[in-house]
């Protein structure tokens, strides 16, 4: 009787800390969309309720560009224009691209190091791991001037380049499950006379959907919310992702004060595809995120 | 007879089958290899010789030797960009490790609930740039939710962002709001594997909570804390977009990190030598931050195993 009552204690405390911290977790949300729906005019009287004050659509408007200048300007914009719906399209071709090639191409890599014998097999893959190790800034200065050297800033191509070929986590990744294969399969198709790159694609790759799955979906976590690389190397709008986009609306401020309505609202347009993804796909996404931690 | 076996040692041993499975072997590491030497290993050997000149990307590159470490050891913002950084570890891990474990532990004995896990990821999913954004919105010193939620407590108003002294915290802050989920998360995948029945057995002991916590949770989990910690900590480490999104390494300099002192230096002042300089100084701590933490993990294998 009594631990059944302490045990219930523990958790009534639990469940309420728990509570607190879902709360905490999903405020700033809520507060990103009421100010998004809120009259601009009204964001310096009412700034702080928790119910948007004549709740109106004209932000969305305003920053997907439907809304002329003139109009834009009217409900309280700077007139400045960003288009939104290009980036989000440029998000999605630099993230799609680099999931799909660096998926394949680490795959390959990992199957090759975990299966074959080859001269180099250790030492190279060692050199690919140690590269885990060196922080992101020592090579964006040098790459930025390759890119620039092969006249690849603004391009799809430069964006993309450093990222598509090869990322150590990936390549160190997949080949602990490649590792796990059971190697009777193979040496079975072996003997049938089977090459070797045929057993990585027949036989291998289909065995290891989920982890290709889940480095994908850690790639593509990771792509979509890559600042830095897009920001050096296409700050025009005609290749700008939507990291970019957003802090260039958020820069132009002509009155001191960001023009909040709008960025909140081109903000909430951007938080879309993520929890789209998360309602879609939740369970596979949390179990990619813990599967990842557990190897 | 030496050289005869290193010749045959070139020519003879390999098989046809050998042969063929080298050939497969490289033709399936090439393309990552081609990554890895143009994008990371010819940039790293490119920023150690760029750290000995001075260039503004105009005119060619000119040597100059030591003179950029020189120069950083003796800049104050140098020094000031490292502190700051190791500040802001020293910020974020410990508070988002323990309330990554805490919410691990609890959504473990509470719920299954796939909808609270997804809402715990969900700051995680959403970009640095965002984040940055909506907090930069709710800690507004006059317009900002979180003050009129301070002032309504009978506080006084904050100024957070805007102030020295709370900027670099601040900003430790948002990013504790976008990782404690993905700690938890990965917390998660580790108590998981730790059997039940070593809980039932406590209990039968009467242990408490707090016992079966410390002696049973924490040593079993050290593999995936190893992890987490070397993950998180080399990421804040490098923390760039929050800074300048929000504070642009203001005021006075106060969240002025390393990386984003070193960007500052290449892109805006285009010293390029000097940003590589600063960047190799960046790139020996981490690689001795990943030594001694590997070190660490080797001797933290599970208890299970």
């Amino acid at each position: 009787m009594s631990v059944f009552e302490r045990l219930n204690w523990f958790r009534i405390i639990c469940w309420l800390i728990l509570a607190v911290i879902l709360i905490v977790t999903v405020t700033p949300l809520w507060v990103m969309l009421k100010t998004a729906l809120m009259p601009s005019s009204e964001v310096f009287h009412h700034s702080t309720a928790w119910w948007p004050t004549n709740p109106t659509l004209i932000n969305f408007e305003r920053v997907l560009g439907l809304l002329s200048t003139e109009e834009s300007l009217k409900a309280g914009g700077s007139g400045a224009k960003v288009n939104f719906s290009l980036a989000m399209l440029n998000s999605v071709i630099f993230t799609g691209i680099i999931v799909v090639m660096q998926t394949m191409s680490a795959a390959a890599a990992a199957y090759a190091f975990a299966r074959l014998r080859f001269p180099g097999n250790t030492l190279i893959f060692g050199l690919f791991v140690a590269s885990m190790m060196i922080p992101g800034v020592v090579t964006f200065i040098p790459n930025f001037i390759l890119i620039r050297d092969l006249g690849w800033l603004n391009t799809t191509m430069g964006m993309v380049a450093p990222f598509c070929l090869m990322q150590g986590f990936s390549v160190f990744f997949l080949r602990q499950f490649f590792l796990a294969l059971p190697k009777e399969l193979e040496e079975a198709a072996y003997i049938e006379g089977a090459s070797h790159f045929y057993i990585f694609y027949r036989i291998a790759i289909p065995l290891s959907i989920t982890p290709l799955i889940t480095i994908a979906t850690l790639i593509g976590i990771n792509m979509w919310n890559e600042f830095l690389w897009p920001y050096l190397v296409a700050k025009d709008e005609s290749h700008q992702v939507l990291t970019v986009a957003l802090q260039g609306f958020k820069s132009q401020t002509p009155q001191g004060q960001p023009d909040w309505t709008g960025l909140m609202a081109a903000t909430a347009i951007s938080v879309l595809p993520t929890i789209g993804l998360l309602v879609v796909f939740g369970r596979n996404v949390v179990e990619s995120i813990q599967f990842s931690g557990s190897k | 007879m030496k050289t005869l076996s290193a010749v045959s040692f070139l020519w003879q041993p390999f098989s046809r089958e050998r042969r063929t499975e080298t050939f497969t072997g490289y033709a399936l590491i090439l393309p990552a290899l081609i990554g890895f030497s143009l994008f990371y290993a010819i940039p790293l050997i490119r920023a150690f010789e760029l750290s000995f000149t001075d260039w503004n990307m105009l005119r060619a590159p000119r040597f100059i030797g030591l003179d950029n470490y020189i120069q950083m050891w003796n800049d104050g913002r140098f020094w000031n960009g490292m502190k700051f950084s190791f500040y802001y570890v020293l910020l974020n891990i410990p508070l988002q490790t323990a309330l990554g474990l805490f919410l691990a532990v609890a959504m473990d004995r509470l719920t299954r609930s796939i909808i609270v896990r997804s809402v715990i990821l969900l700051p995680y999913l959403l970009s640095n740039v965002l984040v940055a954004l909506i907090w930069l919105w709710m800690l507004d010193p006059i317009l900002g939710i979180v003050n009129s939620v301070i002032t309504s407590l009978g506080f006084d108003r904050q100024a957070f962002l805007g102030s020295p002294s709370q900027a670099l915290a601040t900003i430790a802050g948002i990013n504790i709001w976008r990782h404690m989920g993905l700690v938890a998360i990965l917390f998660l995948a580790g108590l998981q594997n730790i059997p039940r029945y070593l809980y039932e057995a406590a209990a039968i002991e009467g242990a408490s909570e707090w016992q079966m916590f410390k002696h049973i949770t924490l040593p079993l989990l050290r593999p995936v804390m190893v992890f987490v910690l070397v993950t998180s900590v080399t990421g804040s480490f490098q923390i760039f977009d929050t800074v300048a999104v929000t504070s642009a390494g203001g005021p006075y300099d106060s969240t002025n990190v390393i990386v984003h002192y070193i960007i500052q230096n290449a892109f805006s002042f285009y010293k390029m030598g000097y940003a590589s300089a600063m960047s190799m100084a960046l790139c020996l701590v981490m690689v001795l931050y990943t030594l001694i933490q590997m070190r660490l993990m080797r001797a933290s294998e599970s208890d299970l195993a």
